[in-house]
């Protein structure tokens, strides 16, 4: 018996080493193609079930919770919109106080993240909390109805964005988060795609490995906020990366420390195109043109500051990162 | 044995004894010194206790939730714009039923700016859910804040101490700190049922539909309204433990054949009892204590005002276009008695305004008139008002 008991995994390791955890299951209330909750999944996935939640208000709570039913299988609180990093800095206090090794997660939407609970996060930050914030960027306010928030993309049409006679979608830019992130100089940043498992499940392990606050900023597209088809969400994703609009980078201490390299980076109109909230940018009118440009060039500024473009092919780089962990396509 | 503290370090000495594991809070006059005290404690390795310095008020109470929902004890302090600020998360904290000890020190609400002391802040949060506790004096406030531990954890509620903002934080005053035995025997160590804890994961704070609000309101009344109960409870508990009792749900001072009662909620009491010394030949007078606002004691106060002819509500805080909130709630309360006394409302000692003895007379003349006296704020110099404003 006992040499048994010795030959078994501890329960403790066991539980964390299960090759399938959910943390997120099926059966909740998402839209068909919702890319937060594919994201979501994937989090909670790659970070085991040893950790403790703190949700913002937004899209995933409210399609994961309604009560009495929940899909979450870690324990999760839910308290207000703008809170949720400040939540999670309780939590790790209480913990590091008892001395119980668990570690916290924190989610939110943009604009949980960008916007109102932007005060909260950057204390969160500053404060060196043991916390892995993880923002669901759909770019709008989805849960009441895609209103603009200050990380919907430029010139994108939103419920409060509308393009008009006077107006061309949103006049003002994509707040730049990562960098305003990574000015605190934490341990660990970084952007994510959902369009790239492998690669988020790569960051959550580095973001938990590290003792100390950790920042991911999840592309997730929103199909009924963007006005795709839901089986799209993974190419737009996927587009958003390849065209420069949304660069996947990691900074560590304040510096850039890995890049997605684009193999061949696509013009901002083959992910624009698809999408309704860009519909105005597509119609003749000089105004368009000139927005259009103006996307180009912000996605050959994200190129050139980042060192985006890859000079061969490179099993990391957009078009290899999504395959070469599945056994997929091996490059020499 | 009494020591010369004051109220601020008193109370940081009392939450220091309830054995906080996390603290968290911002600064905001005059609540500062408390949390100056409990720094001090940590720094001088006499509390064991992670100190949470947060970039506000609104973080301060989220911090505080976030770790009593991961398990441990905890503890905030906020005044004024802290706690209108806070207003969200405490409406959240209470509805979460998250058991919570918070002081209060009593300041006004701007604008005009002011960081002196009235009870606006505390009023305009009445109806979070929180247990409200009130303190007369320094020693209440101690006891009060262990208690309140025992209270809310017992309850499943958070508990707000109110303790008048400079009147009591930052005066001195010769008191009792309990012993760490007596606060141990009083208080078990910290568990809450409900903690995150990734082996028996539960979901918190999700969304109900209109089938659940209403019963998830409505199991939070009743647990407010049984409340009553524990802190009753804890008060005389706390009694046989250290001698000192802090009124329970109220308190009444004053002969049995009185037949008119002043009653007030914190420190403008101690007033009253001097005032009632200073000025004998103005016969009987009852005073009532009202510690505790929520729970409102509906019985107990009808039990303690029959065969009185006028109660008189002195309070610090109102409500602009009604009149007094508490007054009103007195009036409520009383009307279900058959011989409902009169209720007469004044509200005085706003934004520090001097609460001074002679307003004693004043008062038991004001009610002389053929009517009672519906709302009036006290010592209005209209002269100072440009006339339109009168
Ligand atoms: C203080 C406060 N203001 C506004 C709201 C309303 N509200 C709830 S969710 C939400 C939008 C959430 O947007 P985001 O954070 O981007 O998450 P998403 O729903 O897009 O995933 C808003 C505005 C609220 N709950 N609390």
């Amino acid at each position: 018996m006992s040499d048994l008991a010795e030959t078994l995994m501890p329960i403790a390791e066991l539980r964390r080493n299960q090759p399938r955890f959910r943390g997120l299951e099926a059966g909740h209330l998402a839209c068909l193609g919702c890319g937060q909750a594919l994201a979501a999944r994937l989090v909670t996935e790659a970070a085991g079930p040893d950790v403790a939640v703190a949700n913002a208000t937004g899209c995933l709570e409210v399609f994961t919770t309604a009560w009495p039913q929940s899909a979450w299988r870690v324990p999760w609180l839910h308290s207000l919109f703008e809170n949720a990093a400040a939540i999670a800095s309780g939590m790790e206090a209480a913990l590091k106080a008892q001395g119980k090794p668990a570690k916290v997660l924190a989610f939110g939407g943009d604009g949980g993240t960008f916007d109102i609970g932007f005060q909260a996060l950057s204390g969160m930050l500053e404060r060196g909390h043991n916390v892995l914030y993880v923002c669901f960027d759909n770019e709008a306010y989805m849960n009441t109805g895609v209103q603009r928030s200050s990380s919907t993309p430029h010139a994108a049409m939103t419920t409060t964005s509308p393009p008009g006679k006077a107006r061309m979608g949103k006049r003002h830019l994509k707040k730049d988060i990562i960098s305003i992130i990574a000015a605190h100089n934490i341990p660990y940043a970084a952007t994510a795609s959902v369009a790239y498992p492998s690669d988020i499940r790569k960051k959550v392990r580095r973001a938990l490995e590290i003792d100390g606050p950790a920042f991911i900023n999840i592309h997730s597209p929103c199909p009924l906020g963007w006005g795709h088809d839901g089986s799209l969400s993974i190419e737009m994703a996927r587009l958003a990366v390849e065209c420069g609009l949304f660069p996947v980078v990691e900074l560590e201490r304040g510096a850039l420390t890995g890049t997605m390299p684009l193999r061949a980076p696509r013009p901002v109109t083959d992910y624009l195109k698809p999408q309704q909230r860009f519909a105005h940018l597509f119609q003749n009118d000089p105004r368009a043109k000139e927005e259009l440009e103006h996307l180009q060039a912000l996605a050959d500024h994200n190129i050139e500051t980042y060192g985006l473009r890859g000079e061969r092919p490179d099993p990391l780089d957009s078009a290899g990162a999504d395959t070469v962990r599945r056994g997929g396509v091996r490059w020499a | 044995m009494l020591q010369a503290l004051e109220g601020s370090q008193a109370i940081a000495l009392a939450v220091a004894l309830c054995r906080p594991q996390v603290v968290a809070a911002y600064p905001i006059t005059p609540q500062t010194h408390i949390v100056e005290g409990l720094a001090r404690l940590i720094a001088d390795g006499k509390l064991q206790c992670e100190l949470v310095s947060v970039e506000s008020e609104f973080s301060a109470a989220s911090v505080a939730l976030g770790a009593v929902v991961a398990g441990s004890r905890a503890y905030t302090a906020s005044a004024s714009q802290g706690i209108l600020l806070m207003s969200e998360v405490l409406y959240n904290i209470a509805g979460l039923r998250v058991p919570l000890v918070m002081t209060c020190a009593n300041r006004a609400v701007s604008a005009p700016l002011s960081i002196w002391n009235d009870q606006q802040d505390s009023m305009a949060v009445r109806d979070a859910g929180w247990i409200q506790l009130y303190c007369a004096d320094n020693q209440e406030a101690v006891d009060t804040t262990v208690q309140a531990y025992r209270i809310a954890e017992r309850t499943e509620l958070p508990v707000m101490v109110c303790v008048d903002g400079f009147t009591l934080t930052h005066t001195l005053e010769p008191l009792e700190i309990p012993s760490r035995d007596q606060v141990d025997a009083f208080l078990p160590p910290f568990h809450f049922a409900r903690a995150l804890d990734p082996l028996h994961p539960i979901s918190s704070g999700t969304l109900v539909s209109p089938e659940y609000y209403t019963e998830a309101r409505h199991a939070h009344h009743q647990a407010l309204l049984r409340a009553k109960d524990e802190i009753v409870t804890a008060d005389n508990d706390w009694a046989v433990l250290t001698g000192r009792a802090s009124g329970g749900l109220l308190e009444v001072d004053g002969p049995d054949d009185a037949r008119v009662a002043i009653l007030t909620l914190g420190s403008v009491f101690g007033t009253l009892l001097d005032a009632r010394e200073e000025y004998p030949q103005l016969g009987p007078v009852k005073l009532i204590k009202l510690r505790a606002f929520r729970p409102f004691p509906v019985e107990a106060l009808q039990q303690v005002c029959v065969g009185l002819s006028d109660v008189i509500v002195l309070e610090r805080a109102l409500s602009p276009g009604s009149g007094g909130i508490v007054g009103a709630e007195v009036r409520a309360a009383l009307a279900e008695l058959s011989a409902a006394p009169r209720v007469h409302n004044f509200a005085v000692g706003l934004g520090g305004r001097d609460v001074p003895l002679d307003i004693y007379p004043r008062l038991l003349a004001a009610i002389q008139s053929a009517f009672p006296v519906r709302f009036a704020i006290l010592d209005v110099e209209l002269d100072k008002l440009p006339a339109e404003d009168r």
